[in-house]
């Protein structure tokens, strides 16, 4: 597979503060990149700063134009609740607007109903919001994901988990995934790469099978991390 | 029906419509109150027009314009809320005023005077308060999501600059207009009252934005009539009016959020 991205000494600064310090990184198409570390270690801010949202320094290169989805941290159903939106409003949202039979398409490939389309938004369950965010997400057919930490382990229905939803839709076409957490059980399981980051400027990037050890895990989170490693589904 | 109750009624319609349809993006943005400070920006150029003699119109609208662009850069150097940013503007407005606005000449800024307009004025307050209704209704599906989520928005490859600027002079515009049918110190009712009302009673986009525009109409409407039949002044009763609608509406309240 092609690179897709590459990330050369990328330092940003927020109001004086040095967030990511000399961070280099390669993304091929069709892998999911973990992005681990501690609160406050910049995970969401690179996540922004690769979509264009924030100022850096150093190279971001994206070898191609891709149709970019985002899931933003903190989007929940309660953050709709000042809004006058069902679902269908929601998907209206999107430039260009979304045909009824493709949101009906994805709604369901995300398991939720088509009568879920005239609910309110703000009125859905903590899980049901997720896969419709998903599914509103995944209509507009991105190459490139970004997914920054869903509520960790919200169980959206049949035991099964947002992670598990999205690694089904990965296997399923050839989407690259940037996924953003800071919950360590999941890495084995989902991703094709880790970087990690911590607040003093340690970094790590490799396989999960490289990378999770005691010792790196010590250096990122600064103490004794008991790890457990879940056997390949 | 006499002439310039004619003038009066389709003039205070037309701004209190559009003013209600705005209300709407502003009360989802959690700045209903901006268009108060704006309102009061209205003041020194009310009282320019007094001193010098022109139509309050001339005065108004600059004055409102330049306020609207400047909470737009102030935003965008300094990130501090819009609604913040408007307090600031709001006490220039007031306090330069209050310099040299001849008060007991002014009580036209403060109440209104939608009954005295004229056929000139209504054509043009058709024709803006018409553009500014396309303008709103071209943005409003953006800037409903730059209002949900501004990243979010930014990654769909919404201009979220650009569409701010435009929200803000339309905004600027409704209250230049706002001025002549209730008077500054209660434009932001106009934008206010029947966006809540509306959110009162519906669960969704459309039913939101047809009944704010709805109650902005029938307010005006009742508070024309009203001042007409109790010879009091019509901005603030078409205020009252669209209270009493809001207090209406919050017996139709949706239980569902």
């Amino acid at each position: 597979m092609s690179v897709l991205l590459e990330v050369k000494n990328l330092n940003v600064n927020l109001d004086g503060e040095k967030i990511l310090e000399n961070l280099s990184f390669q993304v091929k198409q069709g892998e999911i990149l973990t992005i681990l570390g501690p609160n406050g270690a910049g995970k969401s801010v690179l996540l922004r700063t690769l979509l264009g949202l924030l100022p850096y320094e150093g190279t971001i290169n994206w070898r191609q134009k891709s149709r970019i989805g985002y899931l933003p941290q903190g989007l929940t159903q309660l953050k709709l609740k000042d809004f006058p939106l069902t679902v269908q409003d929601f998907f209206a949202l999107k430039n260009p607007v979304p045909k009824t039979e493709e949101a009906v398409k994805y709604l369901s490939l995300v398991g939720l109903e088509k009568s879920i389309l005239r609910k309110n938004a703000g009125s859905l369950s903590g899980g049901q919001f997720q896969r419709m965010l998903v599914a509103w997400v995944l209509v507009s057919r991105p190459e490139v994901i970004f997914f920054d930490e869903p509520t960790t382990g919200v169980d959206i229905g049949g035991g099964e988990t947002i992670y598990s939803l999205l690694r089904n839709i990965w296997e399923r076409g050839k989407l690259t995934i940037f996924l953003v957490t800071h919950d360590l059980s999941i890495v084995y399981e989902h991703s094709t790469n880790v970087l990690c980051l911590n607040r003093k400027g340690h970094h790590c990037f490799g396989a999960p099978k490289e990378m999770l050890n005691a010792k790196t895990l010590k250096n990122v989170f600064g103490k004794e991390i008991k790890l457990y490693e879940h056997s390949q589904h | 029906m006499p002439y310039q109750l004619f003038l009066t009624l389709i003039s205070g319609i037309f701004i209190s419509g559009v003013a209600g349809y705005l209300g709407t993006l502003m009360l989802s943005k959690k700045m209903s109150v901006v268009a108060g400070p704006l309102a009061h920006l209205a003041f020194p150029g009310v009282a320019l027009a007094l001193i010098f003699g022109f139509s309050l119109s001339l005065g108004v609208a600059p004055f409102v314009i330049m306020g609207a662009i400047l909470i737009w850069l102030l935003e965008e150097k300094t990130k501090l809320p819009m609604e913040n940013l408007a307090a600031i503007i709001f006490a220039a407005g007031v306090g330069s005023a209050l310099l040299f606005l001849p008060i007991g000449k002014a009580e036209e800024a403060l109440v209104g005077s939608i009954e005295k307009i004229t056929y000139r004025e209504t054509i043009l307050v058709v024709v803006f308060s018409l553009f500014v209704f396309y303008v709103v209704k071209q943005l409003y599906q953006k800037m409903m999501l730059i209002n949900v989520h501004e990243d979010l928005a930014v990654v769909e490859g919404i201009n979220v600059r650009l569409y701010n600027l435009l929200y803000l002079l339309s905004i600027a515009i409704v209250v230049a207009l706002g001025v002549y049918l209730v008077g500054g110190l209660i434009t932001a009712a106009l934008v206010a009252i029947p966006a809540a009302s509306a959110r009162n009673m519906s669960n969704d986009l459309r039913s939101y934005k047809i009944w704010a525009l709805v109650l902005g109409i029938v307010s005006a409407v009742a508070g024309i009539f009203l001042a007409r039949f109790f010879q009091l002044p019509t901005g603030p009763l078409v205020i009252v009016s669209s209270v009493v609608l809001f207090l209406i509406s919050i017996i139709f309240r949706k239980q569902s959020f």
